[in-house]
């Protein structure tokens, strides 16, 4: 018997209308744990680096990590990946909801697509039965919209969609694939996803989830979930609102934006407004947002309640989580009305909430500095907020300029030419990035930023604080109870890091601790990643639940399989480099890992490199970012190396 | 006839607070697991969340009395102008939904407040729900005590008031005869 895991993937080969259950190999849970891990490895095995994410030889990955359907709580996640449209690098973007959980007791871990459907489709999973359906009735129906008709379609209420929208369909580069209340939004793979033809995904599920040694198991979860309520009445102080607490930002819950409000940039991520939060826009957005919130919800089996279902009178109701509240409001200089009546469509189209509006923000800048004329924008009406929905109807029909947008600033400004590419000035690995422009380099943002692999800070950053304490009692009333971290020294690092002075940034923490800080908090999102556990339960708040010290207990009782904190460790440094190896062979290198240009007024050229260097190095990378051969055979993957040495990517004497 | 005090378990429902994550179904499927806690699956679940996000209806439901045949009549409620089907709000195993039964066999579920030896504080749904849209009081309750008529016996007096004892009495030896 498989515990925690099923056993069985689905191979959909949409080419051919082919479906199979495939049992899969023990040893890769082992190896791997599951999630983004095996999808990593299977991406590595399956698709050559030179197939174009819009071939049908790409595969789109569907997984379920490896505790969802357990009884652990906040493991829900899909972990999709696919080759990113976008960056052309390896795309994993995640979801929570209840779809993965659905996968689980449908009995299968995850779902493989390769090859193309002539016509539109949807595949539904109903237990052993799994049909390809024809979709063609659904074609340019909103996300949302198409996961209710499926579910009366299906007369199965409780089955769960994952969908595309418009956006998808047409390919647009920043198409996200919509759950309910999630999405997985990041990098593109909506648009895999409509290019593979497939508009969505039903599933439905009745069979077990077995757990190993389930006394200690339940046990686990139950101080999970005393510690919750315990850690929800000690709110870290001295931090911004929204990481104070647990969950992925309370933003549906909280009315107090002045942090992001002042401190993120509005339009194209550039304009920074100071003095913008006062009492009077404090009371007209707690109006607004509490008359058209309804109600505040969570994903499977979690207590928090991160989302809110969205009802603004006139138009039809949706679920939003996170900051896609503020995302479109600042990039228009509007207010959260209009946010709130934007994401609507955009949820519909199924559109990345942070890149989008950056997009659209980046048209309007180049079309005030003449370089997009009034022949590109014909049509668009002169309010601000028309602007707006009239460029995101554009984008997603891929229609006139909205053709060139659908592409991203990055492949946008490329195209425009013209001097736009100044622009396009927010992007890593020309990927959109949050609209934050800060004064002095801190040395670990600097590391996370330049190396993750997802390109998005979110997917690094968590358990230590992003700045520090003022005084030395806050710092010791911190250190106190942070049982979270892996070693003693993390709490060194905090109380000797000064706001100012010789222990403060850019020179503290020291080059060898920001590697170890960053490595830390990385281990923390791969481990979350594999199991499918939500970020804001582990890798992404202060003191969270989870952490190195109680997880390998958790999947020791949940598989069975034994593995204690050094045994984890080094199952998560083989995926991170594993996912490093996929990019490397997809042309990655150092020159690509930089921060936009003007994240802080303060850089430091001589330092960054020194950095880089000593990360590098910590990794078991050589200096151009690519995993050593050393590295990668204590880590059991020579199969790696002998391939980078094929492609004369690793050199045979280098090692 | 005397008075006697009966303990009255009671699971006290606010749909309000209900955050829809249905844990309370992962909870209640995984302690009525053979081994305890061994295996969990919502649809073995004897609480199930009637769930529709977009029109914003939660509500938490817990498995009664088996049915042998559905309601010929359904009534439709409006609660704050949200639309529930009688079925909703009924407890009834009963064959004209899926909810209730063991998925594999078909057979009927029921709550039974997670009985178990030393006993539970709370039933798990409620432990397992931070949010407190479940609660878990007992109340004392002081009933007059009756003799209670075994199940067959309630049958029969009905019969006896339809038909006169000795009709029953020869159709009962009719029976015993053919079996």
């Amino acid at each position: 018997m498989r515990y925690a895991e099923t056993g069985y993937n689905l191979e959909i080969d949409l080419s051919r209308g082919n479906i199979e259950r495939v049992e899969t190999d023990p040893k890769l849970t082992e190896l791997h744990l599951g999630g983004l891990g095996t999808n990593a490895k299977i991406l590595w095995d399956r698709v050559p680096p030179e197939t174009e994410p819009f071939s049908p030889d790409n595969l789109l990955i569907f997984a379920a990590g490896l505790l969802v359907g357990t009884p652990a709580v906040g493991c829900n996640r899909t972990i999709v990946t696919t080759y990113s449209p976008q960056t052309l690098l390896m795309a994993y973007s995640m979801m929570g909801g209840f779809w993965a959980p659905e996968l689980k007791y449908a009995g299968y871990d995850r779902v493989i697509f390769r090859g193309k459907s002539p016509n539109l489709i949807y595949l539904w999973i109903n237990n052993d039965k799994v049909e390809i359906r024809d979709a063609s009735h659904l074609c340019g129906k909103g996300a949302v919209e198409t996961e209710e008709l499926i579910r009366q379609e299906l007369k199965e209420p409780k089955a769960q969609v994952a969908a595309i929208g418009l956006a998808g369909e047409n390919r647009v580069y920043m198409a996200s694939i919509e759950q309910g209340r999630s999405s997985a939004s990041r990098l593109g793979i909506g648009a895999v996803m409509g290019d593979k033809g497939i508009k969505a995904i039903a599933v439905r599920g009745t069979k077990d989830i077995n757990i190993a040694r389930p006394d200690q198991f339940m046990e686990l979860c139950n101080e999970v979930l005393k510690y919750i309520p315990v850690r929800d009445k000690k709110p870290v102080p001295g931090v911004m609102p929204i990481l104070a607490g647990l969950g992925s930002p309370a933003e549906m819950k909280l009315v107090d934006e002045e942090w992001h409000t002042q401190n993120f940039m509005w339009g194209n991520s550039r304009t920074r407004k100071k003095d913008y939060w006062n009492k009077e826009i404090e009371e007209k957005w707690k109006e607004t947002q509490e008359n058209v919130r309804t109600r505040l919800i969570s994903c499977y089996n979690c207590p928090m309640k991160c989302a809110a279902t969205i009802s603004v009178p006139g138009i039809s109701t949706y679920m939003m989580k996170c900051f896609s509240k503020l995302t479109y409001t600042m990039a228009a200089f509007s207010d959260l009305d209009f946010g709130f009546r934007i994401a609507q469509r955009a949820t519909e189209y199924g559109v990345d909430g942070f890149s989008t509006p950056q997009v659209m923000a980046f048209g309007l800048e180049l079309y005030e500095a003449g370089i997009l004329t009034d022949q590109d924008m014909a049509g668009m009406p002169s309010d601000n907020e028309g602007r707006f929905y009239w460029l995101l109807d554009r984008i997603v029909r891929r229609e006139g300029i909205g053709d060139i947008l659908a592409n991203g600033t990055y492949w946008a400004a490329q195209q425009i030419g013209k001097g736009a590419e100044a622009y396009a000035h927010n992007n890593i690995k020309k990927h959109e990035q949050l609209p934050l422009k800060l004064g002095m380099l801190n040395p670990v943002y600097f590391l996370m930023y330049s190396t993750g692999e997802k390109a998005n800070i979110t997917q690094i950053e968590g358990n230590f604080p992003q700045a520090p304490f003022p005084t030395m009692e806050e710092r010791e009333d911190f250190v106190k109870d942070w049982i979270q971290v892996p070693d003693e020294k993390f709490k060194k690092y905090l109380l000797d890091w000064e706001p100012r002075g010789e222990r403060s940034n850019p020179y503290y923490p020291t080059i060898e601790m920001s590697c170890e800080i960053v490595d830390w908090q990385e281990k923390m999102h791969y481990i979350d990643d594999a199991l499918g556990m939500c970020a804001g339960l582990s890798s992404f708040p202060l003191k969270p639940p989870y952490h190195i010290h109680n997880y390998p207990a958790f999947i020791s009782s949940a598989t069975g399989i034994d593995i204690d904190e050094a045994g984890l460790t080094q199952i998560t440094k083989r995926n991170r480099t594993l996912l490093r190896a996929v990019n490397v062979r997809r042309g990655l290198r150092r020159i690509d890992e930089k921060p936009p240009e003007d994240h802080w007024k303060k850089r430091f050229p001589e330092l960054e490199e020194k950095l880089l260097d000593a990360y590098y190095k910590f990794k078991g990378w050589n200096n151009d970012g690519i995993p050593t051969k050393e590295t990668l055979h204590e880590l059991g993957m020579d199969y790696v190396s002998e391939d980078l040495e094929q492609r004369g990517i690793l050199k045979n004497e280098q090692g | 006839m005397s008075k006697v005090k009966k303990k009255v378990k009671v699971i006290k429902i606010d749909v309000d607070k209900c955050n829809g994550c249905r844990a309370c179904e992962v909870a209640c499927s995984a302690f009525h697991a053979k081994p305890k806690y061994s295996s969990n699956n919502p649809a073995r679940s004897r609480i199930r969340l009637i769930r529709e996000p977009l029109k914003d209806k939660y509500l938490p439901v817990y498995a009664g009395e088996y049915a042998k045949a559905e309601c010929t009549g359904k009534d439709k409620y409006v609660i704050d102008g949200k639309e529930y089907d009688e079925c909703d709000f009924c407890r009834a195993s009963c064959p004209s939904r899926d909810l209730f039964k063991e998925p594999d066999s078909g057979l009927p579920l029921k709550c039974d407040m997670c009985e178990d030896d030393p006993p539970q504080e709370k039933p798990l749904c409620v432990q397992w729900c931070l949010n407190d849209a479940l609660t878990y009081e007992e109340r004392e309750e002081e009933v007059e005590e009756e003799v209670k008529l075994e199940d067959v016996e309630i049958g029969l007096e009905s019969m006896v008031d339809k038909y006169g004892l000795q009709k029953v009495m020869d159709t009962v030896a009719r029976m015993a005869k053919k079996e």
